[in-house]
């Protein structure tokens, strides 16, 4: 039978075609499938490069010490560093995720351990997904009506609390997909000592997730240290060192290279080239390690 | 059985009293959480709320006309939101245009074709695009990208459809400074790729691989598998991850603001500039007083409106599969 099939069906083949018994235009289909998206993947991969690229090569050349230690310049003067956008941008993000992070863990805990299945549970997650997604200017928007008209004034507050707005969907989303990683027989274990189910939670839940956390945490700190659009309206910039009780305009990088990149000043442009190089390269490095932590920890 | 529960009741109690946490942390940490939950819930109401209350003096103001007008006047307070709307759809448009196959592409490349060493290091690499801030987008998008688009496509193509009907005027540029509605689409593109990439990703792997293998072994090509077998399985929820993207084009701001133009009229070409919602938005917020100011929140509640339905469509999209 084996042998004898191979002789039947060989005369109703006509002399095959060196890329065997394909049709011509199913090969060529299939060939051009595989050409075009390794192709798009390439053109993907190479904007990333020409972008990476073009900071180096625009932001290198101003990179001085003067960068670190000198205010951003006035209009029209020489020199200048952006110190004080630097020190403003570290403070509004680490302001950002302080308000959220307690937030988006606590509502994240809920969604994977209370809430779970029923009804609220489900409208939140759908909320939060929602807001993950949503125009960060719009949050801008909102947080001027919240608390720069009310207060009277810009604010870091104020900045702050936008940034944590867009921070706290992405710390809610990764704390419940990693608490829902945590096996139920860990929280049955705990329970069945007699612990309360707080304290399940916090010293055995948590515990096990913790890496998967603090990544959802790094990324959220990524996101929000590059965020332009909800500072426009509410930290909004200015050239100095900011009041220290944060009221009043506080600089910050993303604004100020919006303003100085197309600015007509040459040493503003530079500076604004070098911010940018700066927080890029200080944002990808974040997300691999980010990333690089959560692997090691599945790989365990 | 009896004496051995019993002598571990008698040996629990004899022991010292362990740390025990005091009453009512439970209930406070449980009502802790849920407000933090609940408090997701009252910022999106809240954000929705205060674009309403500020932009309803527009809405009074100009009724209906103020979607229709194209009109935005500061000098004489009159304002319509109709170029805006037009400039971000038509910008939003012309990205899923170009980025919806460009995801496709990349997805069906890292489930199907990469070897799998090269796996890792392309995902992240396609994932970290997401991570580049929108205003370096702009930057490389005015600086790098406009003039080159200029010198390479505009002038030539300018050149070409001068005095042709439709085309003539859709791919004609006036001013070929290389920023308008087509570049701030193009870059919207590259900027959506990441997500729709991840997200179509994400759902041709949860695809059973028997069908693919079965599809295989009758001697389908990779095509064909593609095309028959995981396309018609992933479905609905390819469409949701394309609307997630459409709902990031049209708010992303940054990044437009840079290579939109900011023009404020209507042009027939995509060439010319033009301004969507948020750019405009981004552009006068900070200068705006009285009606103007009412007027760009009722651009914001437009704008959240329709990335609100966009959003909630796209996510009832991709969860349907994920349920069924």
């Amino acid at each position: 039978m084996d042998t004898a099939l191979p002789a039947r069906v060989a005369p109703t083949t006509v002399a095959p075609a060196p890329w065997g018994r394909v049709r011509r235009s199913r090969h060529v289909a299939n060939q051009a499938l595989k050409i075009i998206c390794t192709l798009f993947t390439i053109l993907g991969a190479t904007v990333l490069g020409w972008i990476l690229l073009m900071l180096l090569y625009e932001g290198i050349g101003g990179l001085s010490p003067a960068v670190f230690t000198e205010t951003t310049p006035g209009p029209g003067s020489q020199g200048g560093g952006i110190a004080n956008a630097l020190v403003g941008s570290l403070i509004l993000t680490f302001l950002g995720i302080v308000v959220a992070t307690p937030v988006g863990v606590l509502a994240g805990t809920y969604l994977a351990e209370y809430g779970k299945a029923s009804k609220l549970a489900e409208i939140i997650r759908f909320v939060n997904d929602i807001l993950l997604a949503a125009p960060s200017i719009l949050i801008g928007l909102f947080v001027y009506m919240l608390m720069v008209q009310p207060m009277g004034g810009y604010s870091g507050w104020a900045g702050g609390v936008a940034l944590a707005i867009i921070a706290v969907p992405v710390i809610v989303r990764t704390t419940e997909d990693m608490l829902r990683l945590v096996p139920g027989s860990l929280r049955e274990a705990g329970a069945a000592l007699g612990a309360p189910m707080s304290t399940v939670i916090i010293h055995i839940s948590w515990k096990a997730a913790r890496a998967g956390m603090v990544t959802g945490i790094l990324l959220a700190t990524a996101r929000i240290a590059g965020e332009t659009a909800p500072l426009l309206f509410t930290a909004l910039n200015n050239n100095f060192w900011f009041n220290p009780t944060l009221m009043g305009g506080v600089s910050n990088l993303p604004v100020m290279i919006f303003q100085f990149a197309l600015s007509p000043y040459e040493n503003w442009r530079e500076l604004a080239w070098a911010g940018a190089l700066i927080i890029t390269m200080s944002i990808l490095a974040l997300s691999v390690v980010a990333r690089l932590l959560l692997r090691k920890d599945k790989a365990r | 059985m009896v004496a051995l529960s019993q002598e571990r009741l008698v040996s629990s109690a004899a022991s010292p009293a362990r740390r025990s946490p005091p009453p009512g942390r439970d209930r406070l940490f449980r009502l802790a959480s849920l407000g933090s939950a609940l408090l997701v819930l009252i910022v999106l109401a809240g954000i929705l709320g205060s674009m309403i209350y500020g932009g309803l003096p527009a809405f009074r103001e100009f009724g209906l006309g103020f979607i229709t007008s194209s009109v935005w006047n500061v000098n004489e307070d009159q304002y319509g939101a109709w170029v805006a709307i037009v400039g971000t759809l038509s910008t939003a448009l012309i990205a899923l245009v170009i980025g919806v196959p460009l995801s496709l592409g990349i997805a069906i490349f890292l489930t199907q074709l990469c070897p799998p060493w090269l796996k890792r290091p392309v995902a992240t690499t396609i994932e970290l695009l997401a991570a580049v801030p929108s205003i370096i987008y702009g930057m490389w998008g005015l600086f790098v990208f406009a003039p080159l688009f200029a010198n390479y496509v505009q002038i030539p193509v300018s050149n070409i459809v001068e005095g042709m009907p439709i085309v003539g005027t859709i791919l004609y540029a006036r001013t070929p400074s290389g920023v308008g509605i087509l570049t701030a689409g193009i870059i919207l593109a590259i900027m959506i790729i990441p997500f729709i990439a991840s997200i179509a990703r994400d759902i041709l792997d949860q695809i059973p691989s028997v069908l693919r293998e079965s599809a295989y072994g009758i001697g389908c090509t990779t095509w064909e598998v593609v095309r028959n077998v995981l396309l018609p399985q992933a479905g609905v929820s390819i469409i949701g991850a394309i609307m997630l993207g459409l709902g990031r084009a049209l708010g992303e701001t940054m990044a437009v603001t840079f290579v939109v133009g900011n023009a404020n009229r209507l042009s027939g070409s995509i060439f010319d500039p033009g301004s969507t919602i948020a750019s405009r938005i981004a552009n006068e917020f900070n200068e705006a007083i009285g009606l103007q100011l009412n007027a760009l929140m009722a651009l914001g509640c437009i704008l959240f409106l329709v990335t609100f339905a966009v959003l909630v469509l796209a996510r009832l999209l991709v969860s349907r599969v994920k349920v069924g």
